[in-house]
């Protein structure tokens, strides 16, 4: 298993420097002018020109992109234009935002719909199935940005017991560690920042995390309702055990295993998810980053955010597919 | 507790099947309902708007919802614009776009897949290769940053959510023409001189129909929340072309004050969403249940 996972390493070697290139040329190719964004529309020619000197922005596009993929390589990925420092650190100073807004949505999901799933798929056709399916087919239809301002509008709004957009109330929490605010808070046991970071971020989450939460919600029931029918769910009834110790110690142990399939599955259209959900609450994350770094031409930025997002994508697959040997050990590579 | 004999396990199939049939009913009847209410409110969009969808009125902005038979049923935005008259312009744009992507991304997926499995060999792995390269994207950010490199507008739009939207289609298709291919009937087909093209378009493709038919009205789904998607984030049409995803958009800013304007079109957009969903559901129940047990399109 190991070569293969190796194999597989390498072979997304050649898939990131071409997404690299593709990257590269499609911003280049955008409609409007970094250094006059930048500089603002006041600027004379000697001003930009000095600016494209600076930024490299005069090269042949190939040396350009040379440049640029020396740059990733040493992972570093440039200098942003509009924060002059490296890209890589910007992005750096936002990923922890991102990945605890991700993971906390990947937990609000699993904790609601697993258990809502094997209830459904345990007795089909009950009061708790109907419940369950039309809560998963509203998670999968439901537009997480829309429901991300619904909930503003609600909780922040109407009932105003959550604040509407950002990580934090400003003076809260304590000096940075980790990035991460609800474990810096928890080390240092400032318990008023864990309630404030805790607030700040179930609104973000519950929007961003939703769509899994259907679509997980619904593989768990219908992946339950097959594994019902198995022979050893019959053999544990005819000895005579409880209802309930079948459906969580002999059903749903088995079912889970499509069900990691789909987190993993889910976790690219995260990803994207976020970029949208950070927009709308203001979340300083990655996401957000990119739709400000395409708003000025940030070309070093953008394609480091691209790159870094599509490279997370391709590690995640990866790793997706090693943990099903783990869970699986019918599944040799 | 249960009887619990041999038989009884083993009836126990068609008898789950038989009970789920009223609900696949009632999922096909509130899904078609939803999803034709879209396409005609989108087709007739013009003749059944109150007013001029960018017609300002200055003397009427942010007015809340009046009511049916008012002027403005469901009030006013900003500028003074019908917010039912946008909301049903909103539709045509979502039907134009969610029913271009999928019949372009259907087309061309279909035939890549069906090409690259008949065909297999060197042809299969280039394709397979493109397919792996356009896959490793995250959905949503292909489409942001060709949107961001070819500009707002209808056309482009449809363009960068085909771009992804194939590879499901393709894969799907491919690892169907690749059992096929195999087959008697194919095979037969070849001895008895027919060309390669034939073959596919007589033999491959009428198999893989059904499939993809399905595939193609969850793609739909996706589509109608992408274009929405790639509009709220300012990459998608125009400002002046009245979207759900641009009237959230606008909205955002207006949350504390005026509620009706993010409601409506986010409302319009799941409800659509969910009719198409709930279609597809019944469908692949009925045309194609492997595909569950497959776990795509869930």
């Amino acid at each position: 298993m190991a070569s293969y996972l190796v194999q597989r390493l390498a072979g997304t070697i050649p898939v990131l420097l071409l997404i690299s290139l593709l990257v590269f040329l499609l911003i280049h190719a955008a409609p409007g002018d970094p250094t006059l964004l930048l500089l603002g529309e006041e600027t004379n020619a000697a001003e930009v020109a000095k600016a494209k000197a600076q930024w490299g922005l005069d090269r042949p596009l190939y040396v350009q992109y040379l440049k640029f993929v020396a740059s990733t390589l040493t992972g570093e990925f440039g200098k942003s234009f509009k924060y002059a420092e490296p890209v890589s650190n910007v992005i750096k100073a936002r990923l922890p935002a991102t990945i605890e807004l991700a993971i906390f949505s990947i937990i609000i999901a699993i904790v609601l719909a697993i258990p809502l799933g094997v209830w459904a798929g345990s007795k089909p056709n009950s009061w708790l199935d109907n419940v369950g399916t039309t809560f998963g087919l509203f998670g999968i239809s439901m537009p997480s940005f829309w429901l991300g301002i619904m909930l503003i509008l609600l909780l922040a709004g109407v009932l105003n017991i959550l604040p509407t957009s950002g990580r934090s109330t400003y003076g809260i929490a304590g000096p940075e560690s980790t990035g991460f605010y609800l474990l810096d808070s928890l080390f240092q046991m400032n318990w008023k920042a864990v309630w404030d970071a805790l607030t700040h971020i179930c609104m973000p989450a519950l929007a961003l995390g939703v769509n899994m939460l259907g679509i997980l919600m619904r593989v768990t029931r219908s992946s339950v309702l097959e594994v019902m029918n198995e022979e050893y769910v019959v053999t544990a009834r005819a000895k005579g055990l409880r209802e309930k110790n079948i459906v969580w110690r002999h059903v749903t142990s088995n079912a889970l295993i499509p069900v990691i399939t789909v987190v993993g599955l889910e976790l690219g259209t995260l990803l994207s998810g976020s970029i949208i959900v950070e927009t709308v609450f203001a979340w300083p994350g990655v996401g957000s980053l990119l739709i400000t770094a395409l708003n000025s031409r940030d070309y070093p930025l953008v394609t480091g955010i691209v790159i870094t997002y599509t490279a997370a994508f391709v590690v995640i697959n990866l790793v997706i597919d090693g943990l099903y040997a783990v869970i699986d050990p019918r599944i040799r590579y | 507790m249960q009887s619990l004999t041999l038989e009884s396990a083993t009836e126990k199939t068609p008898g789950l099947v038989s009970r789920l049939a009223p609900r696949l009913h009632a999922k096909a009847f509130t899904g078609g309902l939803i999803v034709l209410t879209f396409i005609v409110v989108g087709i007739l969009g013009p003749a059944l708007a109150p007013s001029d969808p960018n017609k300002q009125e200055l003397t009427a902005m942010t007015k809340p919802p009046q009511g049916i038979g008012s002027l403005h049923v469901l009030g006013t935005d900003n500028l003074g614009r019908d917010v039912l008259s946008r909301v049903i312009y909103g539709a045509r744009v979502s039907l134009l776009v969610a029913f271009a992507v999928v019949f372009i991304s259907g087309l061309v997926g279909i035939s890549l897949g069906a090409i690259s499995g008949y065909f297999g060999g060197k042809t299969d792995f280039v394709i397979q290769k493109l397919v792996e390269v356009v896959w490793a994207f995250p959905p949503l950010l292909l489409g942001i940053t060709i949107m961001a490199f070819l500009g707002q507008g209808l056309f482009n739009l449809i363009l960068a959510l085909v771009v992804q939207r194939w590879i499901p289609y393709c894969r799907v298709v491919r690892g169907q023409a690749l059992s096929l291919r195999t087959r008697e009937f194919v095979v037969a087909s070849r001895c008895l001189g027919a060309r390669n093209a034939q073959i596919i378009l007589r033999h491959i493709l009428p198999n893989v129909i059904q499939t993809s038919l399905v595939i193609g009205t969850f793609a739909m789904a996706s589509a109608i929340i992408a274009e929405a998607s790639l509009s709220f984030l300012g990459v998608g049409v125009p400002p002046e072309i009245p979207t759900w995803g641009t009237m959230l958009a606008d909205a955002r800013i207006y949350i504390s004050t005026a509620w009706w304007l993010p409601l409506f079109p986010g409302l319009c957009i799941f409800v659509t969403v969910l009719g198409i969903n709930l279609l597809g559901d019944a469908l692949r129940d009925l045309l194609d249940p492997r595909l569950k047990r497959a776990g795509s399109g869930i």
